[in-house]
């Protein structure tokens, strides 16, 4: 199996928030490389967790599972898990998938770092 | 599990994905052309002709020798939207080293069906397995029951494609056949990750779905090996359990149940089928 070409890079944002940027291609070979970030982000002591896809290259349907296997990670731990930087595209298969029922889309970092902090505040 | 795909797959996976590069506007010459690598912006993604496009309810036309029923109108599934317990189920079979990942993946989308173990029908489109595609499924559910339900060409390429499932289907989720190079031989694999669509479905799973959906699909394998001529293929089955809990806010998924609409369906069809022979008696006299 080849190394993934992919990089997750993790950023913090006040005391709650992470976000991971990732760059290159998700396909289910890079899991190791999401979980690692996801650990990087504070695991599960992190309640939010934005996924920035500005730096996507390539997505195939072992890449669409993988998010599913961090999403059931992030339910187990009450995580809110956000999304921006998806290009039409990918936003498009966000939607066949049902996966943006789950996982909320934002155009930008701004709102949806506004959008996590909203949705915190909600009961 | 299905790897990355470089500029090279691109190429490799163009004819049979011509009519989906087609959808998006793309000619068969340049679907089948490797992408240049310092490609502008404005081109599609490299995987644009793998995906189907985004359709929200499915559409389908009737295919002979199957019921068709339980698929027109009904939404995409995936396991965010299921009830029951989440699974990752992987069937895997050493291909050998004669046989690339590509010759076993063309081989499976081109005869997909006749793979399937005997007394269950898939009636996809007759190109094989392309990016969205509605297959037409009668299943054997026992009791010569058939249980009439579809499943969506979510994305293809050269390595992998992968089904989805509809409302009303057993599950929720996607099935991933993929094929890949480890060491010197070919592994060929079909992933399920997948919840029980509905209560019903997930009390059928632990008595017996999931027994036998093992069967089913290591019966498949076990038939697409013979075909790529191995003497003796041998199926690996690996189930994890993803998450435990059920999603009970799911449980009205039931509606759509098509075990029991099949049911009904069946007990119904001698009643359809003689009001359908009176209005055609009907029409030809008023003709």
């Amino acid at each position: 199996m080849d190394a993934p070409a992919i990089t997750m890079d993790v950023r913090r944002v006040g005391e709650t928030t992470a976000v991971v940027d990732i760059k290159g291609d998700v396909t289910a070979a890079c899991e190791p490389v999401l979980m690692s970030a996801y650990e990087a982000a504070g695991g599960g002591a992190t309640p939010r967790l934005v996924l920035n896809f500005g730096g996507l290259e390539y997505m195939n349907s072992g890449g669409i599972g993988m998010l599913v296997t961090l999403l059931v990670r992030a339910n187990r731990q009450r995580q809110q898990l956000a999304a921006y930087g998806l290009s039409e595209h990918y936003r498009e298969i966000f939607e066949l998938t049902r996966l943006d029922e789950a996982i909320t889309i934002y155009d930008s970092e701004e709102s949806a770092l506004d959008g996590a902090v909203r949705g915190r505040s909600m009961p | 599990m299905t790897e990355t795909a470089g500029p090279d797959k691109v190429a490799t996976a163009a004819p049979d994905n011509v009519a989906s590069a087609e959808q998006i506007g793309l000619s068969a010459r340049e679907a089948a052309a490797p992408p240049p690598r310092d490609a502008p912006e404005a081109l599609p993604p490299r995987d644009a002709a793998s995906w189907a496009r985004k359709v929200d309810r499915l559409e389908v036309d009737q295919r002979a020798g199957v019921r068709g029923t339980n698929v027109a109108g009904r939404r995409l599934t995936g396991p965010v939207q299921g009830f029951g317990k989440m699974w990752q189920k992987t069937y895997r079979m050493d291909a050998g080293p004669g046989i690339t990942p590509e010759e076993a993946i063309a081989t499976w989308r081109q005869h997909f069906p006749e793979f399937w173990p005997k007394g269950n029908r898939f009636a996809g489109a007759l190109t094989g397995i392309n990016p969205g595609d509605v297959a037409l499924l009668d299943l054997a559910i026992g009791g010569g029951v058939k249980l009439s339900t579809g499943v969506f060409v979510l994305y293809a390429d050269a390595e992998s494609f992968t089904l989805m499932t509809p409302q009303g289907h057993m599950f929720a989720g996607w099935i991933t056949f993929s094929a890949e190079r480890e060491g010197d031989s070919t592994i060929v694999q079909a992933q399920v990750l997948m919840r029980a669509n509905d209560p019903l479905y997930e009390v059928s799973m632990i008595i017996a779905g999931h027994r036998k959906e093992d069967k089913f699909w290591a019966a498949t394998l076990t038939a697409l090996g013979r075909r790529l001529g191995l003497p003796d293929p041998t199926v690996e089955t690996r189930s994890t359990c993803v998450d435990s809990k059920r999603q009970w806010r799911h449980a009205r998924n039931i509606w759509h149940n098509s075990m029991v609409r099949s049911m009904l369906q069946t007990i119904a069809a001698p009643v359809t089928g003689l009001g359908r022979r009176g209005r055609g008696m009907k029409s030809r006299a008023d003709g």
